[in-house]
């Protein structure tokens, strides 16, 4: 058994922020991730990350603003207050630890403008932010001396009387199954993309974190607020950055109009992403698309523009699609990118509420794109989701050690919790192959997922995913994992997260179809409009013995009151 | 369209644990990456192959291996190029480091290479209050290096650590070039003297592979090269590999040619008795094969041109570091 007192689950950018933040302040620390961590999907953004720095005459206040207006006021004003206001400190503490931000003439940090927002304030990394992030924070981790657990997979956590008190993880390298006790355990397992087929996300992003705790009785809260990226690759779903339209690129349709004049006279290609999405698929939706496509145009950028800061996505058109994006408009569309609901916790990561309205477990604290605090609410913003990882990160590693200081070693019975482990993965071993796969099912369940849960919805077609959720989960039952394997075993791998996505994308469903009106990423052709009277409030979905339960909790408001959004 | 891959596969629990070959058809896109064939085969034909993959965009660093025997990324290396010309594309575990199963390599030892370079920031004295200031053009310098995604493709195909596992290797030099280069790191001294060490900077032999086999352009031997220049730079010349450098360029400036008797010894010393013995053989066998350097060269005619050639170079030079 492997001991610690605050256990980090994930190692993106919210877990190693996490880790660090405990091990500052004095704790012992295990950090454990299925993928080496900088193979965590933190290193796919590409775009940036928003602050306001007050030096440079931008105020938190306005970024607020902009945060609260882009949830369709679905986010926390409070939560969206700690965010914005310790943003600043955030990216100096990342740029003192090393991150080559792109500078401006005078070396100062350089900015960019993002969707949503009024002023430049998303510092960036030409279109590789994520990845010079997550690697100085892995740089960062190696000086501390962390106990780092790379290519270790969490089968289960560990509860016992209403407490978190670690997990049982198996190192894929050998196939062996581990209990690591902890004091308190922070989940920061990442999103849950691949429930959607295609989806912008890796293919690690399977909602692992989210389930474990939905199954432990911890609740979820906005899961039915899902972001469509506006520019996506139509068949593998492969992300083009924001930074492309914040550069100046242009959206047009089959006739070559720039559509966004229409929708939106003045922030165009930049108002927020629902807004875009939608825009989008009504151009294709009203025949004037592409093959399911519109058009993003970088041609007037020049090629000077397009290779020093936008390289990533100049390879990626040339080596996913054979496109010179220096020459020809690229053919994108909406596609699945991010979640903004998860596990419900406090400004401190906390995942169960002290004033004990909305449940949860002692001792586990959540943070990043699994946790919702709520700072997104209806709708992220672009660029707002790292800030998030490593405000919320930080805050919940503090908590997290602060907490520990004070507790004695929990009790854990090994033996008890290696078993239930054990059996789980033998029974998923053992079964006989009938014909059915985990790839199969997963393909069912992600393309019913976008078909009606995607950009626009209606009850029907969510009933019909409803069902089929339902049916897939007794096909799950019965399929078998071919590989028979200790060492490296993918497929045993493969088939516990399936397992993880469908009780994910049941959550999903079940806010969507409970949600009766058009917020943010949710927008519904049976309820188009928003409703404030009735609808401006958080849904939770929770496990108990009977089934899922729905509850509510009401939207903080501090100095925002809800407005029509314009853009 | 039907594609033909040749996997080398390894199963560590097998009774007799060797590698084979295996061959897999399997239906295609013309759009398809090598990974995207790979996935669709453990998919839907054979679940028992293990690889690691997730970003499917060339940025987690997880897929690399080798693709008809040289090292990429299989998510971005088209199927169709592949093919092209050959009866199949053969897949197999990146080179250099040992295969853990099928497809998947252990990196433990390129991590603890990585981390001997001592891969953080080193800045000294009280922090700023906001960032550091640091020049554009250096800052989008290093982002060229910084991008590299630890794939560990390099590694795979350098011709060095197929002969000596102890050379640090492409990737822990270029990631210490990143700190080296970056003018908040202030412990470049320290930095470079460990780097002028053997194994390290002086013993890359400027095969070329790495740069070839980079998916991300991060040209690993240019950022070695440039690593000499500037140990050279700072004064970390009592070494073989520098005063090899130096030699040779005395000798090219001064008579217009290669003297390779006297590179091998201003480079070991003439009273180095022990290195001269061991270029002995070395020397016996060139003898025999009638390709010893005569002990006397004829001198060049118009060995003036070349010195003005090396001023010109120099003044560049300066000019650049500039
Ligand atoms: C293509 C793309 C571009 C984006 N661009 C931007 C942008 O420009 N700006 C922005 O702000 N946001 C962007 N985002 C969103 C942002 O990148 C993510 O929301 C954020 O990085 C999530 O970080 P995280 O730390 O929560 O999770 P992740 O980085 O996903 O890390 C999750 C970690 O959990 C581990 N883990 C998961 N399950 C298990 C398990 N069962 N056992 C052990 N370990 C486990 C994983 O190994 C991993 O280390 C983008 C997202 C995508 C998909
Ligand atoms: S899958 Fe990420 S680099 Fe290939």
């Amino acid at each position: 058994m492997l001991e610690c007192d605050v256990l980090v689950i994930g190692a993106g950018l919210a877990g190693m922020r996490a880790a660090l933040a405990a091990h500052t302040n004095g704790a012992k620390v295990i950090m454990v991730s299925k993928v080496h961590p900088v193979r965590s999907h933190s290193n796919a953004a590409q775009g940036g990350i928003n602050a306001a720095l007050t030096d440079r005459g931008d105020s938190w206040e306005d970024h607020a603003f902009d945060t609260v207006k882009g949830s369709d006021y679905l986010g926390d004003q409070d939560a969206i207050e700690v965010m914005c206001s310790e943003a600043g400190r955030e990216i100096i503490q990342m740029e003192h630890w090393g991150v080559i931000f792109s500078r401006d003439e005078e070396g100062h940090l350089g900015t960019r403008t993002f969707g949503g927002q009024r002023r430049a304030r998303t510092f960036f990394v030409a279109d590789m932010t994520g990845q010079a992030i997550l690697h100085v924070m892995y740089e960062q981790l190696m000086k501390s001396g962390v106990q780092s657990l790379e290519e270790w997979f969490v089968t289960d956590l560990i509860v016992a009387d209403g407490e978190c008190r670690g997990c049982v993880a198996m190192e894929i390298r050998s196939g062996t199954l581990q209990v690591i006790r902890a004091k308190t355990v922070v989940l920061a397992t990442g999103g849950l993309g691949r429930v959607f087929e295609p989806s912008t996300n890796a293919l690690i992003c399977t909602g692992d974190g989210i389930a474990l705790a939905y199954k432990a009785g911890v609740p979820l809260m906005d899961m039915e607020m899902v972001q469509f990226h506006p520019t996506t690759l139509k068949g593998s779903g492969v992300l083009i950055t924001e930074g492309a339209r914040a550069e100046g690129g242009y959206l047009l349709n089959k006739d070559g109009d720039r559509f966004m004049l229409k929708y939106a006279p003045s922030m165009k290609e930049l108002a927020s992403r629902d807004v875009v999405s939608r825009c989008e698929q009504t151009e294709i939706n009203e025949g004037r698309g592409v093959d399911g496509c519109v058009l993003l145009d970088l041609r007037h950028l020049g090629e000077k523009t397009i290779k020093e800061r936008l390289i990533q996505i100049y390879e990626i058109g040339r080596d996913l699609t054979g496109i010179d994006i220096t020459k020809e408009p690229i053919p994108i569309r909406p596609g699945m990118h991010y979640q903004m609901g998860g596990i419900k916790t406090d400004v401190d990561g906390r995942a169960w509420d002290v004033k004990g309205q909305w449940g949860g477990i002692r001792n586990l604290f959540a943070a990043g794109e699994c946790a919702c605090v709520s700072v997104h609410g209806g709708n992220r913003l672009g660029a707002n989701s790292l800030l998030d990882t490593v405000v919320f990160g930080r805050r919940s590693g503090e908590a997290a050690s602060q907490m520990a200081k004070d507790m004695k070693p929990t009790e854990v019975s090994e033996e008890k919790w290696l078993k239930s482990s054990e059996d789980k993965l033998r029974s998923l071993l053992a079964r006989e192959a009938n014909g059915d796969s985990v790839a199969k099912i997963r393909w069912d369940l992600g393309t019913s997922m976008v078909e009606h849960l995607g950009v626009f919805r209606e009850e029907e077609g969510m009933l019909a995913t409803k069902a089929k959720v339902e049916d897939l989960k007794r096909r799950y039952e019965k399929v078998a994992v071919q590989d028979k394997g200790k060492m490296f075993n993918t497929a045993l791998i493969f088939g516990i997260e399936l397992g993880y996505m469908l009780d994910c994308a049941e959550t999903v469903v079940l806010g969507a179809i409970e949600r009766k009106e058009s917020r943010g990423a949710h927008h519904r052709l049976d309820y188009p409009q928003r409703d404030d009277g009735n609808w401006m409030k958080h849904i939770l979905v929770h496990e108990t013995p009977e089934g899922p339960r729905l509850s509510y909790q009401p939207v903080t408001v501090t100095r925002w009151q809800p407005q029509e959004r314009k853009y | 369209m039907e594609a033909i891959l040749k996997v080398k596969r390894f199963n560590p629990e097998a009774a007799k644990p060797e590698p084979y070959w295996q061959e897999y058809r399997v239906e295609v896109e013309p759009h398809f990456t090598v990974l995207d064939a790979l996935i669709k085969i453990r998919e839907e034909k054979d679940e028992t192959l293990s690889l690691r993959c997730s970003c499917r965009s060339a940025i987690c660093g997880s897929c690399a291996m080798r693709i008809n025997g040289h090292a990429t990324l299989a998510c971005k290396t088209k199927l169709s190029e592949m093919a092209r010309g050959r009866p199949a594309v053969t897949v197999e575990p990146a080179g250099n480091m040992p295969t853990i199963k099928d497809l998947v390599a252990d990196m433990t030892p390129f991590w603890s290479k990585v981390m001997a370079v001592e891969p953080w920031l080193q800045p000294r004295g009280p922090e700023p209050q906001g960032e550091y200031l640091a020049p554009a053009d250096a800052m989008q310098h290093l982002v060229g290096v910084m991008a590299c995604i630890m794939c560990g493709a390099c590694v795979s195909d350098c011709t060095v650590l197929e002969i000596d596992p102890n050379f640090l290797g492409p990737a822990a030099l270029a990631k210490a070039y990143r700190f080296v280069g970056d003018p908040r790191d202030q412990a470049d001294a320290e930095r470079l003297q460990a780097l002028s060490r053997y194994s390290g900077i002086w013993d890359c032999t400027r095969c070329n592979e790495c740069v070839q086999a980079c998916p991300k352009g991060i040209a690993p031997m240019d950022r070695i090269m440039a690593l000499r220049d500037r140990a050279m730079d700072a004064g970390f010349r009592n070494n073989t590999g520098s005063r090899h450098t130096e030699a040779f360029e005395e000798i090219v400036e001064h008579s217009g040619r290669l003297d390779e008797l006297r590179l091998a010894i201003k480079t070991f010393g003439m009273m180095n008795v022990p290195a001269m013995l061991g270029l002995a053989p070395v020397g016996l066998r060139a003898l025999m094969r009638g390709k010893m350097p005569p002990i006397f060269h004829k001198p060049i005619p118009n060995a003036q041109a070349v010195q003005k050639l090396f001023k010109k170079v120099e003044e560049a030079q300066k000019g650049d570091r500039k």
